[in-house]
């Protein structure tokens, strides 16, 4: 059974249909990366799974339950998690608690989990009093992945991760991502960086003008002469 | 919304603010510029105003609207408890006048929390019954304004079934005023409103910085598409939000009735506007600018008596907030979004 099935989904804001029928599926454990043009439904399609669009058509399922048309609210708790492309941080909060929203579905004690995510992210340790909007684009990026991990989810959607970030920045967001897949964590990723996403991703989809367009591993999208030619500047 | 969180920087900005406001008012005082009497009579009411204002400022952060009721749910809490001192609380032997120093009885005290509570619910089924709706039609955040002036003026109207036109009074024993040194004198009921609204103030405060609901508000002001991913039901958010600004309103309205010795159902209406303009200079969607922004606004509105006309408060008021606006367009606490 896949991790998580999206299936024919049609969706789109208002009267402007997005998706056209978009079908994904995501194994457990493996890291899949999306890509395509502006404009080809790829965010769209993430807002679909984790509920705060509603689709039209198609269904969402994750861990063989339809979870098609459920409150964002919550389909986090059933374990998939979702940082946003951008505002993907509370600015006026500090980092801790950034994190303490992150685990607030939690009702036990997430103490040691915070532990373990400043260990994950020294960085944000000695920082963690600093309110949010004093930070720089990759410390926020680090923030908003940290956010996301409290529920220790089974399935991670990011949204373009490396976006507006410096080039030093970008690597040390795909060696976290790595670190996190690691772990067993399943992750979705929406990505501009097409070349750095596949390299990392057991499998990617190539979707276009809300329609599917290509699927495969990840290594052979990337010496696809088509994908070249459209998506990684040739 | 801005607040201040365990970050020290909003924290000190208010706390240096308000010192040298204090220090500037001593130094005049002393220099016998102005009465320290008007300073403390603008405190009073600037903190009465401080309380509606939070609550304004409160539901402005989460719903991304000017609740223009505001005002009106004032005078909606002050009759209600009216008719808790005047009629229930007789009948049920409650009654009294005098409690201490102050003009009004112990009932006050067990009148006061029960309005806060009912005031608080009739907002939460308000917005069961209008607000939600409209939200769940994705209405803008205007017509959800023009909607609260809806919800006023229709507060407005039963006040006026309910009671009357009438001046209104709770029951009251005349006190002296208090002398105090400098030849300032406090009015009889200045320390119950004083001690009231500070309390009021720092428990908010305490609500918001470190309560997992408080922190959740802030979280929605902030982000609300963000909160919902994190698996913060905003639906109960908003409920919060309403019941704590009405129960502010609910306050600010019993006090203003105190203050004034009198009721009449024009009076939240009234300082509804200096409302809005103590919201906007402190830092719209800062309720700690609505703190700072009252208190400003209180005090040089009644200070200004000294030389102008009293009916000229509200324009003292306004001048204020248009000269802090062109020289820091996001208000005194704001922030550039």
């Amino acid at each position: 059974m896949s991790l998580l099935a999206v299936q024919g989904i049609v969706a789109g804001y208002g009267q402007t249909e997005i998706l056209h029928g978009v079908s994904i599926v995501v194994e457990p454990g493996e890291i899949v990366a999306i890509i395509g043009p502006n404009g080809s439904g790829k965010s769209t399609l993430m807002k679909s799974a984790v509920g705060l669009l509603r689709p039209t058509g198609g269904s969402v399922n994750f861990r063989g339950e339809d979870i098609t048309g459920v409150a964002p609210e919550n389909i986090v708790r059933k374990g998939l998690c979702y940082v946003p492309q951008s505002s993907n941080v509370f600015p006026s909060l500090s980092i801790h608690e950034n994190l303490e929203m992150g685990a607030f579905v939690r009702t036990d004690d997430y103490r040691p989990r915070i532990t373990e995510i400043y260990d994950l992210f020294p960085d944000l340790a000695s920082r963690r009093k600093e309110r949010a909007s004093r930070l720089s684009g990759g410390q926020r990026q680090m923030v908003a992945l940290a956010r996301a991990l409290m529920l220790n989810p089974v399935l991670l959607l990011l949204d373009e991760p490396s976006a507006g970030l410096a080039p030093m920045m970008v690597a040390s967001v795909f060696e976290k991502i790595k670190g996190i897949s690691s772990t067993g964590v399943a992750v979705l990723m929406v990505e501009q960086n097409a070349r750095e996403a596949l390299r990392l991703s057991a499998r990617g989809y190539v979707l276009a003008a809300g329609h599917n367009r290509l699927e495969g591993p990840g290594r052979s999208l990337l010496s696809d002469p088509e994908v070249a030619r459209l998506y990684l500047g040739g | 919304m801005t607040m201040p969180g365990c970050m020290g920087g909003w924290r000190w900005g208010v706390a240096h603010t308000l010192m040298a406001i204090f220090l500037v008012v001593m130094a005049l005082s002393f220099l016998s510029v102005i009465r320290l009497e008007l300073v403390v009579n603008g405190l009073l009411i600037g903190l009465i105003m401080a309380v509606g204002a939070i609550g304004l400022s409160l539901v402005y952060g989460i719903l991304k609207f000017a609740n223009i009721a505001q005002g009106d749910f004032m005078t909606l809490g002050a009759y209600m408890c009216l008719f808790l001192l005047g009629t229930l609380f007789p009948r049920m032997n409650i009654q009294g006048t005098g409690l201490g120093p102050f003009t009004f009885g112990y009932p006050m005290l067990l009148a006061l929390p029960l309005v806060m509570v009912v005031l608080a619910t009739l907002a939460i089924g308000l917005d069961i019954g209008v607000y939600r709706r409209l939200r769940g039609r994705g209405v803008s955040t205007v017509v959800l304004a023009m909607t609260s002036l809806g919800v006023a003026i229709a507060l407005r109207g039963a006040v006026q079934v309910l009671w009357g036109g009438e001046t209104e009074q709770y029951p009251r024993l005349s006190r002296q005023f208090y002398q105090a040194p400098m030849d300032v004198r406090i009015p009889p009921d200045g320390i119950f409103i004083g001690l009231v609204t500070v309390t009021l103030v720092v428990a908010l405060y305490l609500f918001l910085s470190r309560t997992r609901m408080g922190k959740a508000m802030r979280a929605t002001s902030d982000n609300e598409e963000l909160a919902r991913v994190s698996g913060i039901n905003t639906e109960r958010v908003i409920w919060w939000t309403w019941a704590i600004g009405a129960a502010l309103a609910a306050t600010a309205g019993i006090l203003l009735a105190v203050f004034q010795a009198q009721l009449l159902p024009i009076m939240g209406w009234r300082v509804l506007i200096p409302l809005f303009a103590a919201v906007i200079l402190g830092g719209i969607g800062n309720p700690f600018g609505a703190l700072v922004g009252a208190l400003i606004i209180g005090v040089t509105s009644e200070v200004s008596t000294e030389w102008l006309s009293p009916s000229y408060k509200p324009a003292v008021a306004f001048l204020l907030m248009i000269a802090t606006l062109l020289v820091r367009p996001t208000g005194i606490f704001g922030v550039k979004s």
